[in-house]
């Protein structure tokens, strides 16, 4: 069985955003891991491959420093990467990550293409979904669960109050939802086979996808920062007539209770 | 020169660190307060390959150097010294002397499964009658026919009753001296192989301490490593690469407990201010900040040496001597900004602190290590 994991990298959950006097996210200095969801993600593809055999091959776009995230799942156990590298390619919108995916994941074989629900930095979780629909093959986000037997996947994901359980013919785009696995550390006997494995460099040109076809849909206008937490309310005076205030304060003003 | 890790280590040492961090450092506090061996964790360091990390790929090593090696036991210490000394004692003092002087059937047989975690090693030096003075050996081996017979005992051994197999050494020759010593592999089960008192420590609590008594052990010829009258050498050579391990194992207790400071420090207010802002603290913070990044540099200085097959001993014994003694100030420091909550079991820098005094101790004291340095720089 062939898998495809699409990874990003992202902040660390734990960096501090700072914004640069442009007014677009700083990345100076910024620890830099693999999405959270795309470790699930990864994890279930090996636990595939385990069990049917296959290769594991990840795809990312991005810079220069995805390849720490990509040796990472290499590490783990996966067997090859496609990173998608060009100058025009600078702040893309999720259309353009999903057709520039769809045009290098359809060069390599795949049965199942398994992705994080969602990045943790922009969080629009659009693109593995798009990206199914660039295939012309069927999706199914948020899944806690994953059985596939006789080309066919049955999935489970969470609903409000509880699951659904889907049946989907392969090939099929899967996101993973936390709860699906536990991923594995990468070992040290990974660790070191991991440099030998190949990271391809992609460009547009490699995949025959010129400039002008990548019209950007959306454009950020404006990154702006959460306000300053500020200082806490202290209410004074006697026990019964500041729990009353206190009360009143979370009715009127929070208005939480 | 270049001081920055290249891709592999700094890939180690974020799993190292998030696996300590996530399985390690949890239960520490607890299996130290109940001198709990950590066989669970044991296990799952093998899994991950961290029990036989610098040995090659041909006896299912890793095939990594020894900078890899002491960032595992640096990272591991940093959340539980116990585990660290696991780690260290099994690899450094039982692996690496039959690596290093062990017959290919030896390697085979006993190298291999030590080196994937399915066995654990552990190696008998010290007597009740020798401990910095190796010549004190009373532990005897008697060769007949094809078998020797081992009659005597060893104490303090790190690992012991849990591990399965044992380097230790026995007196051939009393007339001879330290000549007269050889080393064997012993197998745990072996009849007459029995353990006595399990040490109750003051730290690594959760390491085990053990006796071992040998009363006429008969093992094969084939068990004796390297030759007859080696077992002095191999011991000293040994102990020249396990201080890389103790000397990482004492970095890490003097990083978690320098983080442990750093944090606190920022946290806690008094006069007005957090602790972080008033100088007589920011002063010892500086100094244990000077000393871990001392003290790193010797030991990734003395892994160096080790990967590039040069002599390790003045290195191993100026990391292991420097590491030590760092882990004692910082965490004795690290306790003292801490104040009384420091000396509570409410804090792990508590702990720490009574994890880092043994580095000072085995594999050699410090004056031991001051006596190596001395012979080492006299001898050119």
């Amino acid at each position: 069985m062939d898998i495809v994991v699409c990874l990003k990298q992202t902040f660390d959950t734990e960096a501090k955003i700072v914004l640069n006097s442009n007014g677009k996210i700083d990345g100076t200095g910024v620890n830099l891991i693999m999405n959270p969801y795309d470790e699930f993600a990864v994890e279930e593809a090996l636990k595939l491959k385990e069990k049917f055999g296959g290769q594991v091959t990840l795809v990312s776009m991005g810079g220069e420093r995805v390849t720490e995230s990509l040796r990472t799942a290499l590490a783990m156990g996966c067997d090859e990467a496609v990173l998608i590298q060009d100058p025009d390619l600078e702040s893309p919108d999720e259309w353009v990550t999903a057709e520039v995916l769809a045009k290098a994941v359809s060069k390599i074989p795949y049965d199942i293409i398994l992705a994080g629900r969602i990045a943790v930095d922009d969080g629009s979780g659009q693109v593995a979904i798009r990206l199914a629909d660039a295939l012309k093959i069927p999706s199914v986000n948020c899944i806690i669960k994953l059985e596939v037997e006789d080309g066919k996947a049955a999935a489970t994901r969470e609903i409000d109050g509880g699951t659904e359980l889907i049946e989907v013919r392969l090939p099929a785009v899967l996101t993973a939802q936390k709860g699906l696995n536990i991923p594995r550390y990468p070992s040290m006997m990974g660790i070191m086979k991991a440099k030998k494995k190949e990271i391809k460099g992609m460009t547009l040109a490699d995949l025959g996808i010129g400039a002008a076809d990548l019209p950007r849909k959306m454009s950020i206008t404006k990154f702006s920062l959460p306000s300053p937490r500020k200082g806490g309310i202290k209410i004074s005076g006697e026990a019964a007539d500041a729990a009353k205030e206190l009360a009143r304060i979370l009715r009127e003003e929070a208005k939480v209770i | 020169m270049n001081f920055d890790l290249n891709e592999d280590h700094i890939m180690m040492r974020k799993m190292v660190r998030d696996f300590a961090e996530q399985e390690c450092a949890p239960g520490a506090e607890d299996r130290d307060e109940k001198e709990e061996f950590p066989m669970e964790l044991w296990k799952k360091c093998g899994e991950l390959g961290l029990t036989g990390i610098t040995f090659p790929e041909e006896y299912c090593g890793v095939g990594a150097d020894y900078l890899s090696y002491a960032i595992t036991v640096e990272e591991l210490s940093r959340v539980d010294a116990s585990l660290g000394v696991t780690i260290s004692a099994h690899s450094s003092l039982c692996a690496n002397p039959i690596y290093l002087f062990g017959t290919e059937e030896q390697k085979q047989k006993y190298l291999v499964p030590l080196v994937t975690g399915e066995k654990m090693g552990a190696f008998g030096l010290t007597e009740a009658m020798a401990g910095s003075d190796a010549s004190g050996t009373r532990t005897t081996a008697v060769r007949e026919g094809n078998e020797f017979i081992i009659n005597g005992s060893k104490i303090f051994i790190t690992n012991g009753y849990y591990a399965d197999t044992y380097v230790i050494t026995a007196q051939m020759d009393k007339s001879k001296g330290n000549r007269g010593i050889a080393a064997f592999i012993l197998e745990k089960g072996m009849p007459g192989f029995t353990f006595g008192k399990k040490e109750k420590k003051m730290g690594i609590r959760s390491s085990a301490t053990y006796e071992l008594v040998f009363e006429n052990v008969r093992i094969p010829a084939e068990n004796l490593l390297g030759e007859e009258g080696q077992g002095f050498k191999i011991a000293m050579v040994t102990l020249d690469y396990g201080r890389i391990g103790i000397a990482s194992q004492a970095l890490g207790i003097a990083q978690g407990a320098y983080e442990q400071a750093l944090k606190y420090s920022k946290e806690r207010s008094q006069f007005g201010k957090t602790l972080s802002e008033l100088e007589v603290i920011q002063f010892k913070l500086a100094d244990m900040a000077l000393q871990i990044e001392a003290a790193r540099l010797l030991v990734y200085q003395a892994c160096h040496m080790a990967t590039e097959h040069r002599p390790v001993s003045k290195y191993s014994a100026m990391a292991k001597v420097h590491a030590s003694e760092t882990a004692n100030m910082v965490a004795t420091q690290a306790v003292q900004i801490l104040g009384g909550y420091g000396y509570t079991r409410d804090y792990p820098v508590e702990r720490m602190m009574r994890d880092a005094k043994i580095t000072e101790i085995y594999e050699g004291t410090s004056e031991i290590q001051r006596i190596v340095i001395a012979a080492n720089i006299l001898k050119d």
